[in-house]
């Protein structure tokens, strides 16, 4: 169980909205809905964003893409095997501060992140530390199955050639085969690992992405929508997955489904503009929510 | 009417077909709720009009030009007195071709042959007689097509559907006439080399290894026959142009991954239309580049190193060939990696691979159809290249790979074998069209080639 240490930290960087997007004082068209909106001042974080065996952490964390601020001032942990939710309205900063966590940001040349940010406490963007090796340790999946324009086999066996997790080709053929079993794709495709990856449907895509990261062993996966492009069934497949593999890895995941949060998740974070404006257990964000942005987001009155 | 003021006054004709098939369409049409009841827009109907005026007449037209001339002639050769009729083809050639020229030249009254100064009478008369007729029939048949246009207007008819018609078929026209030229082009050069291998067996051509094709005039003279072993000439061109790939390929594609994943913006905006300039040069700057620079410098490194190169090298024009090819390679190749989805290389740094890894790995594997296709290019441009050959790899076919010597290409062999005088039928010069068909095969089996690889990738990266 994640214990509570810090219910409300001190954030002094707090800023009124409006500051940042000025915006016609009354809406010409919809009037008052927008207003009330933007009355909810985001003084910090509410709920418990830290924890005490949090694998990763950041503090103090602001991104910025050349002069536009994306995200203003997180702190968050991500307990040791725990699935986290991030939802929000779109273009609020999800992705970016999934991106954050593994560095993804560095490939993006106007991209800048400050603050502080651990994993298992070292720096992760400190100098002595490799992106390369980061991101064999934090894995991720992303929103669009992504596929190399290899075979099933070669895709699998991708990360472990390069980091050199397997010593001879019997080792390899595991690796995948157990790779592909976990993410619960191996009994589809077990006679075709020489096809092109690319010939697999949507669902099955995204699940060979899935294997594919975790024949890395990641101790961290990112999920950035992994489910927003495929059926009900391929969801609940990869729902249950990500169920299974909780008691190995940790997993942060983007999902702009609240059912998917609540399903999947253990806590829930709620963004809004760039700010973490409420961080709780997932069964009180979505029952009880403490803070008006989040209850509006929730209860589907805007975004 | 000369044939430049019927079209133009066509032109014009036509102009006022659109106008007054627009205008009638709204004419015939009545507003229903600001709506036309028409069953196209009216312009439509203009189009319409206009493709009925101008069809037809441009046709005749075409078909009046082509045949005119022909026709003329065998009226005004059928005027000429019977004695002057039965003279063989040649002689009446160059009496008609008298009498042409003296119609044109307006200067007949002096001409002192009766007979020729009548016939150039005659053949003016049928000209202008053609020239009226034909204006007059072409400019009939335009007001015919659009009278008949302008009067099946009414608001069912589909006029979008018949000018859509007319535009499809207007396509079908163009394709088909790349395409037939393309065919008679083989066709002709098949069957000059035909006619070659008739005087030289193919086993010969295809498999000798010497090659001086210098035939003599005259049937008695001694070395009469040359020989035509195209061997050392295909060889040439092999090495030379394998020289260039092996120049051009890993500079081109290397400087295509540095300007799209490694590059600012800047440099890049400045450095890629750099380099296409370098297709832009013309071949034989590049030639004088290899001859007076490159083929010295490399001459005196050999000395300096005691290898023995000639100082004109297949090395010299293979390098040089190289770096005109470049841009092929590298333009072709930028476009298809930049065009590399930025999904993709995410995925490849999500997994912890380094930039080099990734590009290795997946962007190059990706994009490999496209960098295919621009090596592919490049290989037949210099196949087919010409001058820089001539200018630094000389003409002597000499049977070699080795690189420090001098070779030939079938391009250049083809250049000396039609420039100077030669009777049109030898052997000499027919041989030329055997060459240009082996190398249209070898083009033909390189993109056969070609098509097959990028057949292959395209089933997996796609
Ligand atoms: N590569 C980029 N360059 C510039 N600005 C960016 C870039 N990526 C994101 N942004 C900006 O950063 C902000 C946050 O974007 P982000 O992609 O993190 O939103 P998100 O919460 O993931 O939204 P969505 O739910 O639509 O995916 C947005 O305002 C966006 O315009
Ligand atoms: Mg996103």
């Amino acid at each position: 169980m994640t214990d509570v240490i810090n219910t409300m930290p001190g954030m002094p960087r707090a800023v009124p909205l409006e500051s940042e997007t000025p915006k016609p004082a009354v809406d010409a068209i919809t009037g008052e809905k927008h207003r009330s909106e933007f009355d909810v001042e985001i003084n910090g974080t509410v709920g418990k964003p830290l924890v005490d065996n949090a694998k990763m952490s950041s503090r103090n964390c602001d991104v910025f893409y050349g002069d536009k601020q994306a995200i203003f001032g997180v702190d968050l942990d991500i307990g040791n095997n725990e699935i986290i939710a991030m939802i929000g309205p779109s273009g609020c900063g999800k992705s970016t501060f999934l991106r954050v966590l593994n560095r993804m940001n560095d490939t993006i040349s106007i991209c800048r992140v400050t603050g502080e940010h651990t994993l298992d406490g070292e720096d992760i963007y400190g100098k002595k530390t490799d992106p390369v090796l980061l991101r064999a340790r934090v894995g991720m999946v992303f929103q669009k199955p992504n596929p190399f324009p290899k075979s099933i086999y070669d895709n699998v066996a991708y990360g472990a050639r390069l980091h050199g997790l397997a010593s001879n080709r019997s080792e390899l053929d595991d690796l995948v085969e157990a790779s592909l079993i976990k993410a619960g794709l191996f009994k589809e495709v077990k006679d075709d690992l020489q096809k092109p990856g690319t010939g697999l449907s949507g669902g099955q895509q995204q699940r060979l992405c899935i294997a594919r990261a975790i024949a890395v062993d990641p101790e961290v996966i990112l999920m950035d929508e992994p489910t927003s492009a495929l059926d009900p069934i391929a969801t609940a497949t990869i729902e249950e997955l990500m169920d299974e593999l909780r008691s190995n890895y940790t997993i942060a995941i983007v999902t702009h489904s609240m059912q998917q949060a609540a399903r999947v998740s253990q806590r829930t974070a709620y963004f809004h503009m760039g700010k973490l404006v409420e961080v709780n257990d997932t069964d009180k964000v979505f029952t009880n929510p403490e803070h008006q942005l989040t209850e509006n987001y929730i209860t589907g009155r805007f975004g | 009417m000369p044939t430049q003021t019927i079209l133009i006054t066509l032109i014009a004709l036509l102009i006022f077909s659109y106008f007054i098939g627009h205008k009638r369409s709204i004419a015939v049409s009545s507003l229903d709720k600001g709506r036309r009841n028409l069953h196209s827009r009216p312009h439509y109907y203009g189009y319409m009009v206009a493709i009925w005026a101008g069809i037809p007449a441009l046709l005749i037209l075409m078909l009046w030009s082509a045949f005119n001339s022909s026709i003329v002639t065998s009226l005004t050769v059928s005027g000429l007195p019977e004695t002057i009729q039965a003279e063989s083809k040649d002689t009446l050639g160059l009496i008609i071709n008298e009498v042409k020229n003296l119609a044109v030249s307006g200067q007949i009254a002096e001409e002192t042959d009766a007979v020729k100064r009548d016939a150039a009478y005659h053949y003016q008369r049928l000209q202008s007689i053609s020239t009226l007729a034909k204006t007059v029939v072409v400019f009939v048949a335009a007001l015919l097509g659009m009278l008949f246009a302008w009067r099946l207007i009414n608001p069912e008819l589909r006029a979008r559907n018949k000018v859509e018609t007319v535009v499809r078929w207007s396509m079908i026209v163009c394709a088909s006439i790349a395409i037939l030229t393309t065919v008679g082009i083989v066709f002709s050069v098949l069957f000059e080399s035909i006619r070659f291998f008739e005087s030289v067996p193919p086993s010969d051509f295809l498999f000798g290894t010497k090659w001086s094709p210098q035939t003599s005039i005259r049937t008695d003279q001694v070395g009469s026959s040359g020989s035509f072993g195209a061997i050392p000439l295909f060889v040439g061109t092999l090495l030379i142009s394998a020289i260039a790939l092996i120049i051009a390929v890993p500079l081109g594609l290397m400087s295509a991954i540095y300007l799209s994943e490694y590059s600012s913006r800047r440099v890049r905006s400045f450095a890629k239309p750099t380099l296409e300039i370098l297709a832009g040069i013309p071949t034989v700057v590049y030639g004088f580049f290899a001859a007076l620079t490159v083929a010295p410098f490399l001459r005196d490194l050999g000395e300096s190193v005691g290898l023995s190169v000639a100082s004109e090298s297949a090395l010299a024009a293979g390098v040089v060939m190289g770096i005109m090819i470049i841009p092929f390679v590298s333009s072709l190749s930028d476009d298809v990696i930049s065009a590399v989805p930025q999904a993709m290389r995410d995925g490849s740094y999500g997994m912890g691979a380094t930039k080099s890894e990734t590009i290795r790995q997946v962007v190059i594997p990706a994009a490999l159809p496209g960098i295919v296709g621009g090596v592919l290019l490049a290989a037949s441009r210099a196949i087919g290249e010409t001058m820089i050959v001539v200018m630094a790899a000389g003409l002597s076919a000499k049977l070699t790979v080795n690189p420090l010597e001098a070779v030939t290409t079938v391009t250049v062999q083809i250049v000396t074998l039609l420039t100077g005088d030669q009777e049109f039928d030898s052997p000499k010069t027919l041989a030329a069209f055997a060459l240009g068909l082996g190398l249209f095969v070898i083009t033909l089996l390189l993109n056969f080639v070609a098509l097959h690889i990028i057949r292959k990738y395209r089933e997996q990266y796609e």
